[in-house]
């Protein structure tokens, strides 16, 4: 499964680590979010990197007393079609003000990276290698959007009206 | 009409061009069925009993007269002549083949028609009163807001896969035309006592097979916050409502199962944190989106011209213009409904013909603009009266001018098992028949407005719990039956019908219906109370024990 990263396939240098299982030392690991709250305050000393997987069922905003000790939140997508993740990332980005990685992980679906990428997601772990070399494709089908989302760069009509793009309406916009 | 810009082009090339390849994947075997299955659908693409459907959204049910002659090419060259006017106000053409697909949306979107969101689980098609910013005593234009709707939702990158579809509509006059109250949001555009415009927002109203009027979760909301709570009542419904059962998925089940309260308090505390936000929409932003609404330019007429009134002497007209002519705003101007229901034929269908008639008429007469309603019909919403004769005359000839809006034969079902892969029973042929026997013209008068409703399956895509008569098709044994009830409404005094008594077979619906019509005439305080009145003064009772004492 690549990784994706800012239209970049990376090394995943994240283990996951099941919740049986002891957390390796140095290096940076990848872990269930009961796992996580059981040993939150054992994890406060650990010097490597730690990461949370957290379930598109429990409200994100439970994970805000944590964020500092957080190098790498992945929210879920049991199914494609279960969207419920789309609202976490959206609020971690811009409720909460989580800047770091935010990674999408399970039946993640080239037709869908372009939805994760403007809900704030930064890193995909794509299901299909064909996906991935298509990442650059999928994301920049559409030079426009009708709504403000969370990292856009491209003009939405409301943002222009609003005044936050340049005003105008561009016939082809670069990429 | 609203008219597209560059931006909304460029938008829509780009949708045409990535389900071209989304298609070409699923030939190619790149994407499973069931991979491709929610992409296609929210592009309008359903796989059929037969067929591929396509599903085109007609945005507030506005057209114009170009874009009707290309629904018109698209039903000749792709499909088999005809197409199917929904109570979406959108356009189904039920025979079209899936290599075409692509081809066909790209000819509908050179005039700005897509599919887009006509089905699939995220914000559907905006609906709204079909007389919009033509009827007089609205409080605004609701197209307006179904327009900035329309953009907010389109493609939205959180709310592509919510728990279930999602339907919102508006409405902006007094009387409910757009059916608000069954909504999984209605919003009502009214002014507040300081003058201020803003909605009434209802959340949780509903049909299919748990039925909900809407609950009121905030009586004013000022109309520039529009897209802020509406991303707040999203927000909640994407998070919370339930995923592990597709028929308890609609957010009429949440509001349900914690109750309009608690449902409002979440909506409203994520409203607080957003409602300052990016969404919040400046009058400068409202006035350039009704800006690119085109209004006609009316000429100064006045009422009751000397064409209009000699056509009077004409009794074939007066029955058509007493039935299919209302009031407009505009003196001199009228309201036209055109019905798509002639006694014999599938309501809500349309041939490329007859569309190609209608677009013409409306260049000629209409300032060529189109509406679709949800009861299945089409509108001309801007006909000067001095042009109603010729007009009549025009749609007579297609077999266009059938005098029946609102009467009994001008039903309002659902494809059925004639077309549909969900139905248990068959809807068309039902309504045929039930047309048929109330075709003369005296008889369907005498009744008056009378309201029937036909779904071939528990799903409700008929809203038979709204007709004033509502007939549901069941499946017992392998046989089909129906289910009535009486007294469901969908105006501004929404409520469900009443159970009339056990299912009956095929063959009695007809007869049925009958008796209960005739047991309306005999039991009714006059002539000017409506079959719906009846029933609300008397209840069902009455109308069960003649029914089944005849059968």
């Amino acid at each position: 499964m690549p990784l994706i990263e800012n239209g970049q396939i990376i090394e995943d240098r994240f283990v996951r680590v099941t919740d049986e299982d002891a957390l390796p030392e140095g290096v940076p690991v990848l872990i269930g979010t009961d796992r996580f709250l059981k040993e939150a305050a054992a994890l406060k000393g650990r010097q490597a990197p730690v990461g949370i997987i957290w379930p598109n069922n429990r409200p994100i905003a439970e994970i805000a007393p944590y964020l500092d000790q957080l190098s790498l939140i992945a929210l879920n997508f049991p199914s494609f079609r279960d969207g419920r993740a789309y609202s976490q990332a959206r609020l971690l980005r811009e409720r909460l003000g989580w800047t770091g990685p935010l990674r999408a992980i399970g039946n993640v679906l080239r037709d869908q990276f372009l939805l994760m990428e403007r809900s704030g997601f930064d890193q995909v772990d794509a299901v299909k290698a064909a996906d991935a070399d298509a990442f650059d494709e999928a994301v920049h089908r559409y030079t426009v959007f009708y709504q403000p989302a969370t990292p856009d760069e491209r003009p939405s009509l409301l943002r222009q009206r609003l005044g936050r793009t340049v005003s105008g309406v561009p016939a082809g916009v670069p990429k | 009409m609203y008219v597209y810009d560059e931006f909304d082009r460029a938008f829509l090339a780009e949708r045409v061009a990535e389900f071209r390849d989304q298609v070409g994947r699923r030939l190619s075997g790149a994407l499973s069925e069931d991979e491709f299955k929610p992409l296609r659908l929210m592009n309008g693409v359903y796989l059929q009993l037969h067929a591929y459907m396509l599903r085109i959204a007609i945005p507030y049910g506005t057209l114009n007269s170009d874009q009707l002659r290309r629904m018109a090419y698209v039903a000749r060259r792709y499909d088999r002549g005809y197409g199917h006017f929904t109570t979406r106000q959108n356009i189904q053409f039920n025979w079209i083949k899936l290599d075409e697909l692509p081809e066909a949306m790209a000819a509908l979107a050179e005039v700005g028609v897509h599919g887009i969101q006509t089905s699939g689980n995220c914000i559907r098609n905006v609906t709204t009163d079909q007389w919009a910013g033509a009827t007089p005593g609205e409080y605004d234009d609701p197209r307006i807001w179904a327009e900035i709707l329309r953009q907010y939702s389109t493609l939205h990158p959180e709310f592509t896969y919510l728990p279930r579809k999602f339907k919102i509509a508006i409405t902006a006059a007094p009387q409910d035309r757009a059916a608000i109250k069954v909504h999984d949001v209605g919003l009502r555009l009214h002014r507040n006592e300081a003058g201020e415009l803003g909605f009434e927002v209802l959340v949780g109203g509903g049909l299919g097979r748990t039925p909900f009027v809407g609950k009121l979760v905030r009586p004013f909301l000022p109309a520039r916050d529009l897209l802020s709570y509406i991303e707040a009542i999203m927000r909640v419904y994407n998070q919370y409502g339930r995923r592990d059962n597709i028929y308890k998925a609609r957010i009429k089940i949440l509001v349900h199962e914690i109750g309009a309260e608690e449902f409002s308090r979440a909506v409203e505390a994520e409203w607080e944190a957003i409602r300052e936000g990016a969404l919040k929409m400046t009058d400068e932003m409202i006035a350039e989106i009704r800006g690119r609404f085109l209004y006609p330019d009316f000429a100064a007429l006045t009422d009751n011209p000397p064409e209009l009134v000699e056509a009077l002497k004409d009794e074939r007209f007066v029955t058509w213009h007493a039935n299919s002519v209302h009031t407009h705003k505009v003196p001199g101007h009228a309201i036209v409904t055109i019905s798509l229901k002639p006694v014999g034929a599938p309501p809500g269908d349309a041939t490329a013909d007859q569309m190609e008639v209608v677009a013409d008429l409306a260049d000629r007469y209409g300032f060529r603009e189109i509406r679709v309603g949800h009861e299945q019909n089409l509108c001309l919403p801007n006909v000067a009266q001095k042009d109603l004769p010729a007009l009549w005359a025009a749609l007579d000839a297609a077999g266009l001018a059938t005098p029946n809006v609102n009467h009994i034969s001008d039903i309002i079902a659902c494809p059925g098992l004639d077309y549909c892969a969900l139905a248990n029973a068959r809807a068309i042929p039902v309504a045929q028949e039930i047309a048929k026997r109330f075709a003369d013209l005296d008889r369907s008068r005498g009744i008056g407005r009378l309201h029937v409703n036909i779904s071939g399956c528990i799903n409700a895509c008929g809203h038979h719990h709204v007709g004033h008569i509502g007939i549901l098709g069941v499946e017992k044994n392998g046989q089909e039956f129906y289910q009535i009830t009486l007294g469901g409404r969908a105006d501004e005094k929404a409520q469900l019908g009443t159970l009339l008594g056990p299912a009956v077979s095929y063959e009695q619906v007809p007869d049925l219906i009958e008796d209960v019509v005739d047991t309306y005439m005999e039991l009714r305080a006059g002539p000017q109370e409506l079959f719906i009145d009846t029933v609300a003064r008397l209840g069902v009772e009455p109308f069960k024990e003649r029914v089944y004492a005849a059968h």
